[in-house]
């Protein structure tokens, strides 16, 4: 297993390689210069003012040049400098890190577990009205657009029955601490991720109802019927268990279309992670601000695959860690 | 012998009096929102409005000015003009100091200069005409002037000459200063807190220089990236105060009836923002002043600020914004009127060519201006494509001349001087950058205008000098004069006095006080 998780660990780096490269590139191909977007901001743009932010920012050096040092620096963990902060990228990701995590794994959890609740329902009651419900119910939620969701989130809890607040990670001023704090950042939490959450649930509904569906025609369900197994039992260790596998593969890769989701979400919100930086990063090409969070969205991405297939394993021992 | 003018003291006086009106309360805390989250707050570095918005209470100016444009003492308590006009001596006050208890000196101010020089590009060109500064005590700053600058004295203000503490930056990388994010000015308010993505807080500056003041406690800077939540986060009580521009235009009617709501327009008159469509002088039709003045006939002004902008703000009759210094309206007029837009664009032989116009990425407002102005445009037989951008890649297209009309809105400074002539003189046609002269107008007349108009003196003579400028210009219409721009300041009635000078909430919280 060791040996597995090495190996995947080295391609990692050369897909991660590759990611920077390209994504070096590809953000200066999009239209607009840093210097002048904060040339413009000072409201005064001169010669002699955007000359001098391209040389504070090494936006003067040729490309080749600025690659160099961009690779250079990820290689030894320097992600760079923010031109528009004014602070190293590490540190800015590393402020906002922790809220996306949060916010992307109670999403990811909730939408994992409510979708396989409500699609082994389905599955287990197909073609009642309880599975047509639990289909309209997840086909809603996504065909709906995230920040829509949002939005009809904020004017329901936080206008209408003022239950939930409709921003922020925590009350501002409040200055709460140990269990008062948790209660208060969870009460921030529960929008945000049930927005992001019930997206992704309503897929895995749908997959898990699917995959079940098709297990279940399988002779070793039979089998086990015609062994006297309990009809609970074989759908909990034989159905369930099987059907999950394209499950755990789409969470998978899930894992980076979340981050995804959580700029959108986290804008709405004014959640305080990551997507947000990168949003804003993106809109005054802060070049090596956007490429850090790229970089640090494509190492979640690694790290959770990685995860994935690690999981495969438990859910079925019959796959080896094959390289 | 020079003729003193010691006007600070008096306007001192004329300014607390209606605060001293309605005796203000101390205590309480303000929730704001700040939109978008300022990249820094050391606003000798960075300038933009957000920056502004928050250092303006932590950092201090020599003057402010009232909403007539008058100055205002701040770090200078009086100050003196010379008969040549070329001589200014300012008093600072004495006894004031920093927020680490460090004092405030001269010294300071040369050192601000100096630093300003190299980081703050509008600072520079308003000091190009500066010939030395002196020192003489430490509580006197003399300015020679090569020649007389009628704008001198509007220089000033926190956001054009901010004053930043010399023992904090002298002889380290201002770039990387750990004061940067912590900072340490002269100001009401003190900074205390950035939880960078949710809040920045401001705490009182207990040994502030102006006796009694401020009246708040501490103020939350609240950071929502979304504009209708922060319309939500009004309306459910967490924020007081929504700045200008904080919310689409179209939420301000809905906000401004809620209970104990108050809105202003007030506190622009400096800024004086004033909106109009670049028009590219360079190539096309629009080459043409036919094509530029049927472009002005064919568009409804009155329609974009009734119903885009809710009423909010005045049609622009050219130039200079009404709320500036030397403004006239006895300029050739462009009423609504398709019919005569349609004639002059026949009779410039304009044959259906395609012209591009690129809307401003600021969000809603902007978006359906764009789409309204394209309409009124295609309604006399023009042909417009829209290019879809966003702000980084538009205002890469508008400076390197790749556009035919665009959207944009810019600050006048309360002086044609400081904030108008920039945009029309042909020195100041350059490639790669914006909010020069990016329409490519060239005109010997108006380049001479605008070169004495900035030196000339008395004032009387400065009016003849931009009153001929602005019918030149109106008559020209190297660009499209839309609005003046009014940004509603939406907050509740309990907090008074929030806006006491033409700066705005810009200038800082300090007169500000809650009604509790």
């Amino acid at each position: 297993m060791l040996s597995f998780v090495a190996q995947r660990v080295v391609k990692g780096v050369i897909v991660l390689l590759a990611i920077v490269i390209l994504n070096f590139f590809l953000i200066r191909l999009a239209p607009g210069d840093p210097a002048i977007v904060m040339a413009g901001e000072a409201g005064a743009s001169d010669q002699v003012f955007v000359k001098q932010l391209r040389e504070k920012f090494g936006l003067d050096k040729p490309l080749p040049e600025q690659l160099f040092i961009y690779v250079k620096g990820v290689a030894t963990l320097d992600l760079g400098f923010s031109f528009r902060q004014q602070e190293p990228v590490a540190k800015l990701i590393g402020e906002r890190l922790p809220a996306t995590l949060l916010l992307t794994l109670t999403a990811f959890a909730i939408s994992l577990m409510l979708g396989i609740l409500f699609g082994t329902f389905a599955a287990r009651f197909a073609g009642t009205f309880l599975d047509t419900g639990i289909t309209i119910f997840a086909l809603i939620f996504y065909a709906m657009p995230i920040f829509w969701v949002a939005l009809m989130g904020i004017l329901l809890f936080s206008v209408t029955v003022d239950w939930l607040p409709s921003f922020g990670y925590e009350t501002v001023g409040a200055n709460l601490t140990g269990l008062a704090h948790a209660v208060d950042v969870a009460k921030h939490l529960i929008m945000p991720a049930m927005t992001l959450g019930l997206f992704f649930m309503a897929t895995y509904t749908r997959m898990t109802r699917a995959s079940m569906l098709e297990v279940k025609r399988l002779d070793f369900v039979k089998t086990a019927r015609a062994k006297g197994l309990s009809d609970a039992v074989i759908q909990r260790r034989h159905v369930l268990r099987n059907a999950l596998l394209p499950v755990v593969t789409l969470a998978g890769v899930h894992a980076g279309t979340l981050i995804g989701g959580a700029v959108i979400t986290e804008t709405v919100f004014a959640w305080p992670g990551i997507g947000r930086l990168m949003y804003d990063a993106l809109l005054q090409r802060d070049y090596n601000l956007l490429l850090g969070v790229f970089v640090t969205c494509s190492v979640m991405v690694l790290i959770f695959n990685l995860i994935t297939d690690l999981v495969y394993r438990l859910v079925d021992p019959r796959i080896e860690y094959a390289t | 012998m020079p003729k003193r003018v010691l006007l600070g003291l008096l306007l001192a006086g004329g300014l607390t009096a209606p605060a001293l009106a309605q005796e203000p309360k101390t205590g309480g805390v303000i929730n704001a929102v700040i939109q978008p989250e300022p990249p820094g707050l050391m606003l000798a570095q960075v300038q933009n409005g957000p920056v502004q918005m928050v250092s303006g209470n932590i950092f201090e100016g020599l003057l402010r000015y009232s909403p007539k444009l008058e100055p205002l003492p701040e770090l200078a308590e009086s100050w003196s003009v010379s008969e040549d006009a070329k001589t200014y001596t300012f008093k600072l006050k004495k006894g004031v100091t920093w927020h680490d208890g460090k004092p405030f000196t001269a010294a300071d101010v040369l050192f601000s200069i100096e630093m300003l020089k190299q980081t703050h590009a509008r600072a520079r060109s308003n000091l190009v005409q500066v010939d030395k500064i002196e020192t003489p005590d430490d509580y006197t700053v003399v300015f020679t002037l090569k020649q007389p600058f009628g704008p001198f004295l509007g220089i000033f203000e926190v956001g054009s000459m901010p004053i930043v503490p010399k023992h904090l930056y002298e002889g380290t990388d201002w770039k990387t200063n750990p004061y940067n994010n912590a900072p340490v000015g002269t100001g009401p308010f003190m900074f205390k807190e950035w939880q960078k993505g949710s809040f920045i807080r401001l705490v009182k500056n207990p040994n502030y220089h102006e006796k009694g003041k401020p009246y708040l406690d501490e103020i939350y800077w609240q950071i929502i990236p979304d504009a209708a939540a922060r319309s939500v986060a009004y309306e459910t009580g967490k924020v007081d105060v929504l700045p200008g521009g904080s919310v689409e235009n179209f939420d301000v009617p809905r906000l401004s009836k809620l209970k104990d709501t108050c809105v202003t327009g007030a506190g622009w008159e400096f800024f004086s923002p004033l909106a109009w469509l670049w028009l590219n002088n360079r190539q096309g039709p629009l080459a043409d002043k036919r094509v530029r003045q049927a472009i002005m006939y064919a568009i409804d002004r009155d329609f974009a600020k009734d119903v885009i902008w809710n009423g909010l703000g005045k049609v622009a009759t050219g130039p200079s914004a009404s709320t500036i210094k030397f403004y006239t309206d006895d300029v050739p007029k462009y009423p609504y009127n398709p019919a005569k837009a349609k004639a002059l664009l026949k009779e410039a032989g304009y044959k259906g060519e395609k012209i591009r116009l690129l809307p401003l990425a600021y969000g809603e407002t902007w978006q359906r201006w764009g789409e309204a102005v394209k309409q009124n445009l295609q309604d006399v037989g023009m042909n417009i494509e829209t290019i879809a951008t966003d702000v980084a890649g538009g205002n890469q297209k508008i400076g390197d001349w790749d556009y035919d009309i665009a959207f944009t809105y810019l600050y006048q400074y309360g002086d044609p001087a400081l904030g108008v002539g920039r945009n029309y003189v042909s020195s100041n046609i350059a490639k790669g950058q914006v909010f020069n002269n990016v329409e490519g107008y060239s005109n010997p007349e108006i380049d001479k205008l605008f070169a004495d108009g900035a030196t000339a003196t008395p004032d009387s003579k400065r009016k003849e000098i931009y009153d001929k400028a602005q019918k030149i210009l109106v008559e020209d219409v190297p660009v499209a004069w839309m609005l003046e721009l009014q940004f509603p300041t939406i907050t509740r009635c309990k907090v008074k006095n929030l806006i006491t000078t033409g700066i705005g909430v810009n200038d800082g919280f300090k007169d500000a006080w809650l009604d509790k």
